[in-house]
């Protein structure tokens, strides 16, 4: 086995992209996620690789449109307000059916917001943020090793669907530092028969374009995409479940607030309140499965969030409503503690909504 | 060794600065030394000295940190009550500068008056666990670096190569070739190794400062 290496959340998701294949990151600095722009700056020169860091995010998010284009892994990074900037680039490379691997490590808003950690972009990344009908692969780690192999999955579902796959981390794992090893391994590389890499005259060339001139072309291109979008909902939902055998109560957190989750659950076990966790670890597509098998089985949800309770709504749809959901919350860079998630969970198993 | 009037903790990111120069300022303070702590880190945006402000004022340590440390604001300002620490020579200054040769850019507007006073100790703060910093070749190129960003040489070593919560005896005992050979690299010598209190315990052999660390919210049960 390789060696352990004590890593940031924002420098694993860099390495790790690196050891995926990507060769060409274009970006533009913004707390807190600069230490990825920052490591590929040291990196790629020494590997013949591209970084670049563009006039803006708008500059940026269209040159990994552009690379995408050209068959390239590749990738831009930036926090929530920067992503919004790159909302429209985000929304052509959908059209295109190009893929790209976008991550959000993302901090307090709305507006400028703040730099503190965030889990706010929640409807942004899962329900659009740009324009028209798409969906991207939304990715949520709780850990640092997480960053790492998440980012790795993300480029191959990326490449996989021909759509883009978002990490949505938040500051705090993009900031904090955990052992984590990185196994040799060699990434996959998909054949891209679409890409724009000079015909030679030896082929029809390709064109990768997202205008449609005649309206019933663009709908069949839009039937067309949401037939793979139901591929990737039926194949490639991801979540964790944590004491879940005997759960009375469900507790469902994602990123750094399933990590506040963990440690209420165990300390209201040790009250003897029969109470579990389900993290999504994809976020669209959503767990809905065992969100379905678990409101079948417990009494209520406590949905735990670094927002206003953007998730709440997907955990009602998963449980067709079949059982109360509560919201244990924190905005504006506040993380919810251990023991206020205690005290929502002690409610909900007194039956208080 | 003898504390220096100042002292400098710097290195690449992640090293282990802050939580060295927090712990080193209670000890010299336990020591009955006047001691003022300044986080000049104007890159290093969470987990910052002043995350130990209580700790500290419980002390009597005097902290000087940016007015927008852990606030929503990006603003790398340093105050001016930093000059405090270079020109109050009755009180023990301990500096914690920010990450690589882009956080060690604030010290060089202090590299005159410390060079003036001549009684400091500079410290790079090594892990052979950090990804860029595998190599003694590659941890001496950052130390180029910083120096050349703040006008300062560094003096001393400091071995904090640790894996977080996984860091065993063993391995700050592996890292010691690596740390024998940065020190011949760079022609200086070791001042301690640093590592958590009860891994310190273990290393009787070694001269260790064993560091108590602040438990975080999102540390998994």
């Amino acid at each position: 086995m390789a060696e352990r290496i004590l890593m940031k959340g924002n420098e694993a998701i860099a390495e790790a992209a690196i050891r995926a294949g990507c060769r060409h990151y274009f970006g533009y600095p913004i707390t807190p996620q600069t230490e990825i722009a920052a490591y590929m700056a040291k990196k790629m020169p020494k590997i013949g690789g591209v970084f670049l860091q563009a006039e803006s995010e708008i500059a940026s998010i269209n040159m990994v449109y552009g690379a995408s284009a050209a068959g390239m892994r590749v990738m831009t990074s930036s926090s929530s307000p920067g992503i919004s900037l790159k909302a429209e680039g985000l929304s052509y490379i959908a059209g295109s059916d190009v893929p790209a691997l976008v991550v959000n490590v993302q901090r307090g808003g709305p507006g400028l917001g703040g730099i503190q950690p965030s889990q706010s972009d929640y409807f942004q990344a899962t329900k659009g943020g740009g324009h028209g009908d798409y969906r991207m692969i939304v990715l949520a780690p709780a850990s640092v090793q997480e960053m790492a192999s998440l980012t790795i999955k993300g480029f191959d579902l990326a490449d996989k669907y021909c759509m883009t796959a978002m990490i949505l981390a938040d500051g705090t794992i993009g900031q904090m530092m955990e052992p984590i090893t990185f196994e040799d391994e060699t990434p996959t590389v998909y054949d891209k028969p679409w890409a724009l890499t000079g015909t030679e005259c030896k082929r029809p060339h390709n064109i990768i374009n997202s205008l449609y001139l005649k309206p019933d072309e663009l709908e069949a291109k839009n039937f067309e995409r949401y037939e793979k979008y139901k591929q990737v909902e039926e194949n490639e939902p991801m979540w964790e479940e944590y004491m879940m055998e005997d759960a009375e109560l469900c507790v469902v957190a994602f990123g750094i607030a399933a990590r506040v989750a963990k440690n209420a659950v165990v300390t209201a076990r040790n009250e003897g309140i029969k109470v579990g966790l389900i993290r999504p670890i994809t976020l669209w597509p959503f767990p809905t499965a065992p969100i379905a098998a678990a409101a079948d089985r417990v009494k209520a949800f406590v949905s735990v969030e670094l927002n206003m309770g953007q998730m709440v709504e997907d955990i009602r749809l998963a449980s067709q409503c079949k059982k109360p959901v509560t919201l244990c919350n924190r905005t504006g860079g506040m993380i919810p503690s251990p023991d206020e998630l205690l005290a929502s969970i002690r409610k909900a198993e007194k039956g208080v909504f | 060794m003898e504390p220096k009037r100042l002292t400098l903790f710097a290195g690449h990111y992640g090293s282990g600065k802050t939580n060295i120069a927090v712990n080193y300022a209670i000890r010299l303070s336990k020591e009955g030394k006047r001691v003022c702590i300044a986080d000049l880190d104007i890159v290093n945006p969470y987990f910052r000295t002043k995350d130990s402000e209580a700790e500290l004022e419980r002390h009597g340590i005097r902290l000087v940190s940016p007015q927008y440390a852990n606030t929503n604001v990006d603003l790398p300002a340093l105050p001016a009550e930093s000059y405090r620490l270079v020109q109050d020579r009755s009180t023990y200054g301990i500096m914690d500068i920010g990450g690589d040769d882009r956080g060690a850019y604030a010290l060089g507007r202090f590299a005159d008056a410390i060079k003036e006073e001549n009684d400091y100790c500079m410290a790079f703060v090594a892990n052979r666990y950090r990804p860029l910093t595998r190599t003694p070749e590659d941890a001496l190129g950052i130390m180029r670096e910083i120096e050349a960003a703040c006008g300062l040489s560094f003096t001393c070593i400091v071995n904090n190569s640790n894996l977080g919560k996984e860091t065993t005896a063993d391995t700050v005992l592996s890292s010691l070739p690596y740390i024998a050979e940065l020190c011949r690299l760079s022609g200086l010598p070791l001042w301690m190794h640093t590592a958590e209190a009860s891994v310190a315990e273990q290393l009787t052999e070694l001269p260790v400062m064993p560091l108590t660390l602040q438990k975080k919210y999102f540390d998994l049960p």
